[in-house]
């Protein structure tokens, strides 16, 4: 192909100046509270004297701390990138404002001016139904509409929740996710600060998603956003979280913890699009439990980091629960998507789909790495599993590290694997129809997506389109 | 129309798939306004010639000239020929799983014409032209030939066709897995998008899309080159005869 005939694609020049702007700028560190680097028990107690949390939470953090000590890195998945984690060269807390803001002309300038960019204001106004926003390791704006107050949806950040539900907490918290689950639930649960709470109570149905944004603007600073989320008997509920960092220098950690609970008959769907700047390394727990008839969905594409590491989980503890994973995983130059899911089947007629879909470009790995457990008394269960990865290039790699543990013979299990390649006919198809080979190839990607991608809400769809148009700028292969 | 410059214009054209060639010195000249016929028996080379021209990659030509309008083609990738206003039916249309029919044409109109289609406009042309070609309108959000039938595919090839309005129209045995109604239809499309303006070179094994389609000129290929050319009236001497006359009677004339 030569450049003669090739249309200046303003969109694509556009969009790039967008997300120099969108993305990747950032806003002076001036903070309130900067911690010293490093991890230690006076750190957490400061951070949880700070936080002015009751000595139960204290406790559990100084407890989490020892587990994350005593506790080895994983001696699977990509060994050398996280042997690479100094973990005494982080910072553990920082406090960007001095306390939450419910309204927005209460919230600083420059954060505003970070979140205009982001368009949460815009957002808002067309069908948030709450935002909760974290910015640094602090929720700085909150808001909720009126309706779902009333209503008696409690949508808070996690510190907000420990204070205003403190007994709901102390009944849920770390129930699903416990600290001596992993190293980096441990950490988590010793430092945690941010992330959302959410109840919803029984048969209630909240029509309109709760969403949050994240963010990290802080070099080297560890985010340890805690979320929690519980449904009551027969509510449902879908909840969002879209995240986009800044472009990074040196190493950040991200090490979040997420529980979800669907009590009898209740629905969640949590929905997740990240896109994490190249360098940070994105070890996630999240994990659900759904009670009898209760059906809990993750949807979660990943895009960006360093090294992600994420199965999102769902344990089927009740008789009818059903659990949906659908996830995408984009690994672009030097990154490593380690994803994946687990079902656990811990009662009978319970069901479970996993769709997992990967692109790898350049020399960029996807690994899908999966866990079907179907326990004896699971009687009548059907699981099934699907993974499907695309190649782009001829350096990309993918594999897939599927395990399967049925303990009865009642059970319907399904697996299917595919690895394919964008097709050269498919490319000339698409070329001979006026589409440059680029925009051929990415009419494909999105296509590979689109099961996934039709299952967001619009305007998330249109981010996560572009934000792949950006990753397969300048593809060879 | 010999003081005009011919749209599509080839001169002693020769093709290589895989180290061999298919096709070894074809010269043809369409001018706006005209249909051409090419039609062979199988092998004979056709499909390869249409691939080359419109650029795929496997198909190299190795010697000789082409010009779409004037430009010269052999030197445009086959979005660039796309752009200049070449356009292949394909004759095994290829699955592309995620993109909606309604999607894809957006997109190639889009790249056209370097901006994004007015969707009330866009919406009203292709239900337009759907509906013309019976096309059932769940086909717009259904995934671009994955799962429709050989007569679907062809259709949509020619929707295609219709919405991208190219000057020059390759057809490769369009008629292929059409039902007789199947091929009333799309004929009648490709006659209505054929005007002055165009040009139509049709690529085909049997005579019947023929029968609705009306050439100006029928060319007969075998063993890539073109052996035989006339009117109308020799496609239907092929269907009588079939291959083996034309074959016999230019044994001799060209090496085989």
């Amino acid at each position: 192909m030569s450049d003669s005939a090739k249309q200046p694609n303003s969109d694509l020049t556009n969009l790039n100046n967008d997300y120099a702007t969108k993305y990747g700028f950032r806003d002076p560190v001036d903070y309130f509270h900067k911690g010293a680097k490093g991890i230690n028990h006076e750190v957490v107690e400061m951070i949880s004297k700070l936080k002015k949390e009751p000595r139960w939470m204290t406790d559990r953090r100084h407890e989490a701390l020892d587990m994350f000590f005593s506790k080895p890195i994983p001696q699977w998945g990509n060994t050398a990138l996280l042997n690479e984690i100094d973990f005494q060269n982080i910072y553990y807390f920082v406090k960007p404002v001095k306390e939450m803001s419910k309204d927005w002309d209460d919230v600083p300038e420059y954060i505003k001016k970070t979140f205009d960019r982001l368009g949460i204001p815009e957002a808002e106004k067309k069908f948030l139904g709450g935002v909760s926003a974290q910015y640094e390791s602090e929720v700085v704006y909150h808001s909720m509409r009126d309706d779902l107050k009333k209503q008696g949806v409690i949508f808070l950040s996690m510190d907000g929740g420990l204070h205003e539900q403190e007994e709901v907490v102390r009944k849920y918290f770390g129930t699903v996710v416990p600290p001596a689950d992993n190293k980096f639930a441990a950490l988590n649960t010793a430092v945690w600060s941010g992330g959302s709470f959410i109840y919803v109570p029984p048969g209630l149905d909240v029509k309109i998603p709760l969403q949050a944004y994240f963010r990290i603007n802080v070099e080297n600073m560890g985010q340890f956003e805690r979320t929690l989320i519980i449904a009551d008997k027969g509510s449902r509920v879908h909840y969002i979280e879209g995240c986009t960092a800044p472009i990074y220098s040196t190493e950040s950690l991200h090490a979040a913890v997420v529980e979800v609970i669907a009590l009898e008959g209740a629905y969640i769907r949590y929905t997740t699009i990240q896109n994490w700047a190249r360098n940070i390394f994105n070890l996630v727990t999240k994990r659900a439990s759904a009670y009898r008839n209760a059906t809990v969905e993750w949807i979660d594409g990943n895009i960006g980091s360093r090294l992600s590491m994420k199965y999102p989980c769902i344990q089927l503890v009740g008789e009818g629960a059903k659990a949906e994973v659908l996830s995408v995983a984009f690994a672009g130059i030097n990154q490593h998507q380690d994803a994946g899911a687990k079902v656990i089947h811990a009662a009978p007629n319970t069901s479970s789909r996993i769709t997992s879909k990967s692109i790898s470009k350049d020399n960029g790995r996807a690994s899908y790495r999966g866990l079907v457990k179907i326990y004896k008394n699971a009687v009548n269960s059907k699981a099934s599993v699907e993974c499907d990865a695309l190649l782009i290039g001829e350096e990309a790699r993918s594999d897939t590290y599927p395990t399967m543990e049925i303990d009865n013979d009642q059970v319907k299990v399904e697996h299917e694997a595919r690895v394919s390649k964008v097709a050269e006919e498919q490319l000339f198809y698409l070329t001979s129809r006026g589409l440059t080979e680029d925009e051929a190839r990415l009419l494909i990607v999105n296509g590979f997506m689109e099961p996934f991608t039709k299952e967001l809400p619009m305007e998330y769809a249109v981010e996560l389109n572009r934000l792949i148009e950006l990753e397969m700028e300048g593809t060879v292969g | 129309m010999t003081e005009k410059n011919p749209l599509l214009d080839f001169r002693d054209i020769h093709v290589e798939v895989e180290g061999k060639e298919v096709i070894r010195g074809v010269s043809l000249q369409v001018y706006s306004g005209q249909i051409h016929a090419i039609m062979g028996p199988n092998g004979s080379g056709k499909s390869s010639l249409s691939n080359a021209l419109m650029g795929h990659p496997d198909y190299s030509i190795i010697k000789g000239e082409a010009y779409l309008d004037g430009q010269n083609m052999l030197k445009m990738s086959p979005d660039e020929r796309s752009h200049a206003g070449l356009f292949l039916a394909f004759q095994y249309p290829l699955a592309i799983p995620g993109v909606t029919v309604a999607n894809f044409l957006r997109t190639a109109l889009k790249s056209h014409r370097g901006k994004d289609a007015d969707m009330s406009d866009f919406r009203r042309i292709f239900l337009k032209q759907m509906n013309a070609l019976s096309i059932d309108r769940s086909f717009a959000t259904r995934y671009l030939n994955e799962g429709f039938s050989g007569g679907e595919k062809k259709k949509v090839e020619i929707l295609q066709m219709a919405m991208l309005n190219p000057k020059i129209a390759l057809l490769d045995e369009t008629d292929s897995g059409l039902d007789i109604d199947a091929l009333k239809i799309v004929s009648n499309e490709i006659n209505r998008f054929h005007n002055d303006n165009n040009g139509i070179l049709l690529v085909t094994h049997y005579q019947r899309l023929l029968n609705y389609v009306k050439p100006h000129h029928v060319h007969v290929m075998i063993s890539g080159r073109l052996v035989k050319s006339g009117g109308p009236e020799l496609a239907l001497q092929l269907e009588e005869k079939g291959y083996d006359w034309i074959e016999k009677a230019t044994r001799g004339k060209v090496e085989v």
